[in-house]
């Protein structure tokens, strides 16, 4: 919890972050124009989500590389990995979740708002950004380590995240179609089974990465 | 194809035999599985294209494309899975041959993954209509390829070995249950022109009379013993490498 409350700290990286959905939406918005009332809701449920996929990435990024060198060796002494990667997820899940929150506010103010279900797209939401963090923090931690920047993160997690992407999609479509809501337990379980597995590795094999 | 692999690299090892007394990693001998999957392999090709196959509607001869392109995935599965385990043995053990025996088993995985690509695509062509038609399966298995493209990126950007082998196992562990996921998992949810899914009858329901199945089964078998046979003899190329600048 301590690592939550230090994370919290660097507020920098927050903010540009809030920045970079609010500029992210915005584009959007003027790339469709005025047409932007005609957005058919599967393409606003698309681009929600690409929106959503690049702020993740951009967002996690930060959670290793941004620390400076002897911080590291600092948390090494405190505490022991597991501790540590379950607190960076953990950090990342209510970041992502406050992150998602906003961008849909901000997003559906300018955009519009076809979900029928709203409660059902906010599980979405919720799955999606405990699912993201917990892919990708293990994953900032590899490009963190490779020293090789943005465009490896964006390599190496791309092809891990779609398939989680692809159930997300159709999920929110479910919930933007208003259907009903025993059609889409599928999806949450296997989303919820794949978050859950990602974690569990993520939780195993930190230590290994954390060694190095 | 080995015989190809292994031209270049002639040189090299007849330079180590004379040299080197330890000649455990050179041993050419012939095992009786290698030459299970030669016999297997000549039966599977010949059988394959000569065999009567059952005359079905839409499929007509490119039915036997099962023997060839279904293996080809059963390969990659395989080879992949063999990699993720050299690279637990990596995380506990620590040794660097099996960092490079996890790196080439994954090598000769991408291999069968775009033979596999290659076969369903021509065959795609004749039954489907088109080479690739966005069925999920063909996406999954693009996507699929592309996390072991990334494994090899990560390789590269490393210039310490032991932090290569190390921070590469950890991404090809921790990608296997994604990749799993998307080809087990995700296909199975929408519906696919594959048969067997989305309403379309499996191959089972074709060859009850499981003339195909003996073909089938053993084309599998051959084509894994192919694959184990490719990645051992180009892990022994890597160690014999090692061997001569010293790097072991």
């Amino acid at each position: 919890m301590k690592e939550v409350m230090l994370e919290w700290r660097q507020r920098l990286a927050f903010n540009s972050i809030l920045l970079y959905i609010g500029s992210t939406i915005f584009v959007c918005y003027l790339s469709f124009g005025v047409r932007s009332n005609e957005l058919s809701p599967i393409t606003w449920n698309v681009v929600f989500w690409i929106i959503m996929l690049f702020v993740s990435i951009n967002a996690m990024a930060k959670s290793f590389a941004d620390e400076q060198k002897g911080r590291h060796f600092y948390y090494y002494t405190l505490a022991s990995p597991q501790a540590v990667i379950l607190a960076k997820m953990v950090y990342n899940s209510l970041l992502m979740i406050v992150f998602s929150v906003t961008a849909l506010l901000f997003y559906s103010m300018v955009l519009g708002n076809p979900v029928e279900d709203m409660t059902f797209f906010f599980l979405a939401i919720l799955l999606g950004a405990t699912g993201f963090s917990s892919t990708l923090t293990l994953i900032s931690g590899i490009a963190y380590k490779a020293a090789a920047g943005a465009s490896l993160m964006a390599i190496l997690s791309f092809p891990v995240i779609l398939p989680m992407l692809l159930m997300l999609i159709r999920l929110s479509k479910n919930s933007i179609d208003g259907l009903a809501r025993s059609v889409s337990y599928d999806e949450i379980v296997t989303l919820m089974s794949v978050n859950v597995m990602l974690a569990a590795v993520s939780y195993v094999l930190f230590p290994y990465l954390w060694r190095s | 194809m080995f015989y190809f692999l292994t031209f270049g690299e002639v040189k090299i090892q007849i330079f180590v035999e004379f040299y080197s007394p330890q000649t455990d990693i050179l041993n050419m001998k012939l095992t009786w599985w290698k030459l299970l999957a030669i016999l297997i392999l000549l039966y599977v090709i010949i059988g394959g294209f000569m065999f009567d196959v059952p005359k079905l509607n839409i499929l007509n001869e490119s039915i036997r494309n099962l023997y060839f392109h279904v293996p080809m995935w059963f390969g990659m599965i395989i080879s992949l899975l063999i990699s993720v385990i050299f690279s637990v043995i990596y995380l506990a053990k620590g040794n660097a041959k099996s960092d490079i025996q996890a790196a080439e088993y994954a090598n000769t995985g991408i291999v069968f993954g775009v033979l596999g690509l290659l076969t369903g695509m021509v065959w795609a062509q004749y039954t489907w209509g088109s080479y690739w038609s966005g069925d999920p399966k063909q996406n999954a298995s693009a996507i699929g390829l592309l996390i072991y493209l990334a494994y090899f990126v990560l390789r590269g950007s490393f210039t310490d070995d032991q932090q290569r082998a190390r921070i590469s196992a950890i991404y090809n562990i921790f990608s296997f249950p994604a990749l799993i996921a998307l080809l087990f998992i995700l296909p199975r949810l929408t519906d696919s022109l594959h048969p067997g899914n989305g309403g379309n009858p499996g191959f089972n329901a074709y060859d009850l009379d499981s003339r195909m199945r003996l073909l089938f089964y053993p084309s599998i078998l051959g084509f894994t013993l192919l694959g184990v046979w490719i990645s051992s003899l180009r892990v022994r190329i890597r160690l014999v490498r090692n061997r001569i600048y010293g790097i072991e």
